[in-house]
């Protein structure tokens, strides 16, 4: 069972065994060093830590450096950690973890980091309706009522409202694997996945 | 070259003609009907190639029983057979939207004079 951090590359299209196009995401993932093992007796629980992402040395802090070295690791900017049912359970220190176990078929989740939209509105944000354009209203984009008035006297919590959106943690499921090519460590993924061109993703099994 | 880029150049078909906006050409596209396929002819002027490596199309227009029809094909799409170039049209741009507002002798493109 293979999970590992990539990076988005972009988008682009191959043909299909019918002809038909279909749109897929380029992910560079791997080759991710195996860098702690935690177990149920030193941690508390299972897992699996796993590094990606090649770094001058200069920028990670001795004890950072130190950590990797003990796995036979190079410089990584990124650390992630597996539940074993995730990655298998046949991993050792110092193992590597390559895109080589996703065949074309299989169904995956992709995490990653949205794209951050700003400080937007609540037509943007919670798929508000608009107000009417024409007839003399000003309440076009505006959020309308937000409450009553002497009862409850407040606004209750978690009315939805305009406020920073996106760049935040996003999970999408049933991501179908096209493809992996392990020489150069790229994975074919249908459709779109969240966030930005060279956004860090983190793909796991269903 | 990014490895996109380096990803749609290896998908790029090698024995497609050059063909631009302007030239006639025939396409011969596999349709595929229930279990069986079969071959369909498309002639026409080539009124624009658009998008780059392995996503360009191009679209093919011609009159048919008097009405006007334009087909848009993937350049590289393994569904397109084979694509003729019947002749090479002599235009001065690069996209013949304006064929769509002429009918009868003047939706023509001139045949470009070798000398």
């Amino acid at each position: 069972m293979p999970a590992i951090i990539g990076t988005k590359l972009g988008m682009t299209q191959i043909f299909g065994e019918d002809g038909s196009r279909v749109g897929l995401t380029v992910v560079q993932a791997g080759p991710c060093h195996v860098t702690q093992i935690r177990t149920e007796e030193n941690d508390g629980y299972d897992a699996v830590q796993l590094a990606y992402g090649a770094v001058r040395p200069k920028l990670l802090s001795k004890p950072e450096l130190g950590h990797l070295e003990k796995a036979g690791a190079p410089p990584s900017r990124h650390l992630h950690e597996f539940g074993l049912d995730e990655v298998g359970e046949d991993l050792s220190l110092g193992d590597q973890v390559t895109v080589a176990g996703f065949e074309p078929g299989l169904v995956v989740r992709v995490t990653g980091t949205s794209k951050g939209k700003g400080y937007a509105g609540t037509i943007k944000r919670h798929n508000f309706q608009r107000g009417p354009v024409t007839h003399g209203s000003h309440n076009v984009r505006a959020p309308g009522s937000i409450g009553a008035a002497a009862w409850p006297a407040r606004v209750f919590k978690g009315q939805r409202m305009s406020g920073r959106m996106g760049n935040e943690t996003v999970t999408q499921r049933g991501v179908q694997v096209i493809d992996a090519d392990p020489d150069r460590n790229l994975l074919l993924l249908k459709g779109s996945i969240p966030g930005g061109v060279n956004g860090i993703v983190i793909v796991r099994p269903q | 070259m990014s490895l996109i880029e380096t990803f749609e150049r290896e998908q790029l078909r090698q024995d497609i003609p050059d063909f631009k906006a302007g030239d006639t050409v025939r396409v011969h596209f596999l349709v595929v009907e229930g279990s069986r396929q079969r071959l369909q002819v498309f002639e026409g002027t080539v009124i624009k190639r658009q998008g780059e490596l392995s996503r360009e199309t191009f679209t093919v227009r011609k009159q048919s029983f008097g009405v006007g029809v334009e087909r848009t094909f993937p350049v590289h799409s393994p569904k397109v057979e084979r694509i003729e170039r019947v002749s090479e049209g002599d235009v001065r741009r690069a996209k013949l939207y304006y064929l769509r507002d002429k009918v009868g002798k003047k939706a023509r493109v001139r045949e470009k004079q070798r000398s």
